[in-house]
């Protein structure tokens, strides 16, 4: 069934690791939706959350030829398991009118974001979500700020929660 | 004691046990080979390219089981490995790789001869490494040797900077070595083996699909004891001919495209696929949908990646061939499938493989049965290509004969550098590697190395002017138009000639005159009768490499074929109606 799928990766932390992940998804047409990199409470320990929209074959697939690679630690398959997960995204809106910024004040709070940024114009928000939720809010933020809009995204990061 | 890093590499590889360094100098690698100079117990071969290099390396490692090891400089050292590489990991040869690199410090630098030679192989290796600290030198090459020989073995890459070889520090070199991200599954899981005991059990039609696990794992002798003692027929993969004599009563043949009729159709028509070590490749498949669907497929793999890839199996079984071979041969009751037996070999005795075209002349099937009688201890490779085929589909394999091919990436310019890897590792044995005309001009310059080490290698050149398997697909699906494939081609032919004749210019090398230039004895093969003469003279020269050219029909086809898209029980026949 195709669907959306999350894994965790534990894998050294060390150069050239995150070009054997991700050249193994490029190198064997495996969609790749999202991917997130950063070292964990053990230094030479890196954490990689995953996120890709693939059947069950395909998907069985790509788990074992991540376990097979050396570098890689351990597999950790987090869908259908109750995690918590979360996006970062920057958006800096221009050229904004009082107007503007009247619905973006509307906006902010219908999404719960923050404006950590702003001067007479432009507005930067922050918005740390579940990506669905930032993509709707992009969305929203297009309809109404077309061609104003500069966003940049984390990507995911997700953990299991406590049992 | 302080050593520098060269004199650890070097200290590293004796304690590995490794006798034969296959080795090529150049400006980044030149204090390694400063540290080789005169050591004792390291034979330090110097083939004439880098590819042959890996090849001969490959050749050696497929046919003693021991690891392969290869150092060459930085640069156009590296690249010049690169299909070496991917064609011993695609058939899960243990290589060791060791290429120089340009000091640390201009790593980035787009200095001389530099490349990221770890990048460029990261997809074609099992690991690769590029060393950046002296203190890790001799963890990363024990490192290496463990990967490349455990598991499903495959190759490394260690990458050595000029500055690593150079700097002073420990002698020490571990005894073993812990890699957190790799554990091999080796053990067999003993409710699996049951359960696929009890499908048999149940089974009217049960087929062993043998591929080159079994040789990887040497289990042979056992795999041999297990299908006896359950009366169940055998199909290989070409990577998997000779898990048992192919003079046993129960060995059916290769599948696949290129596969025996009864092969073909008896995986078809089982009710209880039995494979081990394989990992259904499309060139065995044929239509995937189509593929033993009457079976119960069971899979023996090493490699829990190759476990239901290409092919859905029912019962997956993750470990070593020969442990799960043992666990079912304490196990398994006998069984006794007779009435299928016959059918199987009824099969056989309607389309047997052994039909020709064009009989009475030098024809590769004379060819190589000659070979089957006149060799009973021998390593036999292949290059690539129709030759491979016919090779793979007549040649005899028993205990005492193996034979060494590039199955999974199809490399031509295999043939010569493998045997002469093979010759060095085992010196008490004919070796021979059948070729095409067009590939040995891959790696022709194999045949000084051959001279200069005293190699008897049995070069058979199958000379039909033409890149013969291409050709052969021209000819039958399109239409007829050789484009590229006529090595006899000059700018005075029509560039759409589909037609050879004896009117046709001459070949070019005269393949005697260059074998002789070398140094090399040289036959020329054109009239059935002299096959035999040839190879006997071939196997009687001592410590010269021989080439025999055999001059065979321009347009001989291997068959059966199965047209792509098709399913396997769809093969095209050839030959004689029989």
């Amino acid at each position: 069934m195709m669907k959306q799928r999350w894994l965790s990766l534990f894998v050294e932390n060390d150069i050239g690791v995150l070009a054997r992940i991700s050249g193994l998804f490029a190198g064997k047409l495996y969609n790749l939706d999202s991917l997130t990199v950063g070292t964990t409470e053990d230094i030479t320990i890196s954490r990689i959350t995953i996120s890709l929209t693939s059947d069950d074959q395909t998907f069985e697939q790509i788990k074992k030829q991540l376990n097979r690679s050396v570098e890689v630690i351990k597999v950790v398959d987090l869908t259908d398991t109750a995690i918590y997960r979360k996006e970062f995204m920057f958006v800096k809106i221009h050229e904004c009118s009082e107007q503007d910024m009247m619905k973006l004040t509307y906006i902010k709070e219908v999404f719960q974001t923050r404006v950590i940024d702003y001067n007479t114009s432009v507005v930067l928000i922050e918005s740390v979500q579940q990506s669905e939720r930032n993509d709707a809010l992009i969305q929203l933020l297009k309809d109404n700020f077309s061609g104003r809009l500069e966003v940049v995204r984390g990507g995911s990061v997700a953990i299991e929660g406590i049992h | 004691m302080e050593i520098t890093g060269a004199e650890l590499f070097v200290k590293a590889l004796l304690a590995e046990n490794v006798d034969t360094l296959f080795a090529y100098p150049g400006g980044q690698a030149i204090d390694l080979f400063h540290a080789l100079y005169g050591v004792e117990g390291l034979d330090v071969i110097l083939p004439r390219h880098e590819q042959g290099l890996i090849h001969a390396a490959d050749g050696y490692a497929r046919s003693t089981g021991k690891v392969g090891v290869c150092l060459v400089t930085s640069g156009p050292g590296a690249t010049n490995l690169v299909t070496g590489i991917a064609t011993a990991n695609y058939d899960s040869v243990p290589l060791v790789c060791f290429t120089g690199q340009v000091p640390t410090h201009l790593i980035g630098n787009d200095a001389f001869q530099e490349v990221d030679i770890v990048g460029i192989t990261r997809s074609i290796s099992k690991y690769a490494v590029t060393v950046r600290r002296r203190e890790d030198l001799a963890a990363t090459i024990r490192k290496a040797f463990y990967i490349a020989s455990s598991g499903k073995p495959g190759v490394v890459v260690v990458d050595l900077p000029k500055d690593i070889q150079q700097t002073l520090g420990s002698d020490m070199y571990p005894q073993s070595v812990m890699v957190r991200g790799y554990k091999p599954n080796t053990a067999v899981h003993m409710g699996q083996i049951k359960k696929s005991l009890d499908c048999l059990q149940r089974a009217n039609r049960p087929v062993f699909l043998l591929g080159g696990g079994i040789n990887i794992a040497r289990a042979n002798k056992e795999m041999t004891a297990l299908a006896e003692k359950m009366g169940i027929p055998v199909v290989t993969t070409i990577m998997g001919k000779g898990a048992i004599p192919n003079n046993h009563p129960l060995y059916v043949g290769n599948l696949g495209i290129h596969g025996s009729y009864a092969a073909n159709k008896a995986v078809s028509e089982c009710d209880v696929l039995f494979s081990i070590g394989v990992r259904f490749n499309d060139r065995i498949t044929g239509k995937v949908s189509e593929f033993a669907k009457k079976a119960t497929i069971i899979h023996v793999d090493i490699d829990p990646a190759s476990i239901s890839r290409n092919i859905v199996v029912d019962i997956p079984m993750v470990g070593d061939a020969k442990n799960a071979i043992a666990a079912l041969l304490e196990k398994a009751p006998d069984f006794d499938f007779a009435q299928w037996r016959k059918q199987i070999m009824e099969w056989n005795r309607q389309h047997p493989l052994e039909t020709e075209l064009h009989s009475g002349g030098v024809t590769p099937l004379a060819i190589i049965q000659k070979i089957n009688q006149i060799f009973s201890n021998a390593i036999i490779t292949t290059d690539v290509g129709q030759n491979q085929l016919w090779t793979t589909q007549f040649l005899e394999l028993t205990a005492q004969k193996q034979m060494l091919t590039s199955g999974g990436l199809g490399t031509m310019g295999y043939g010569l550098p493998a045997a002469l890897g093979a010759q060095l590792g085992n010196p008490d044995k004919d070796v021979i590697t059948i070729c095409g005309d067009g590939g040995i001009q891959m790696n022709i310059q194999e045949m000084a190395t051959a001279m200069v080490y005293e190699l008897p290698v049995i070069v058979c050149i199958l000379n039909n002017g033409y890149l013969g398997n291409v050709r052969q697909w021209q000819e039958m699906f399109f239409d007829k138009r050789y484009s590229s494939t006529c090595l006899r081609y000059r700018r005075s032919c029509s560039a759409t000639c589909n037609t050879p004749s004896a009117a046709c210019p001459e070949y070019t090398p005269d393949f005697i005159r260059l074998a002789e230039s070398y140094g090399a004895k040289a036959i020329r093969v054109q009239y059935r009768e002299e096959i035999e003469n040839a190879l006997l003279e071939a196997k009687n020269t001592k410590k010269t490499p021989t080439v025999i050219e055999f001059i065979i029909e321009r347009e001989e086809n291997v068959f059966p074929i199965v047209p792509p898209g098709n399913p396997l029980s769809d093969m095209i026949m050839g030959g004689k109606e029989g």
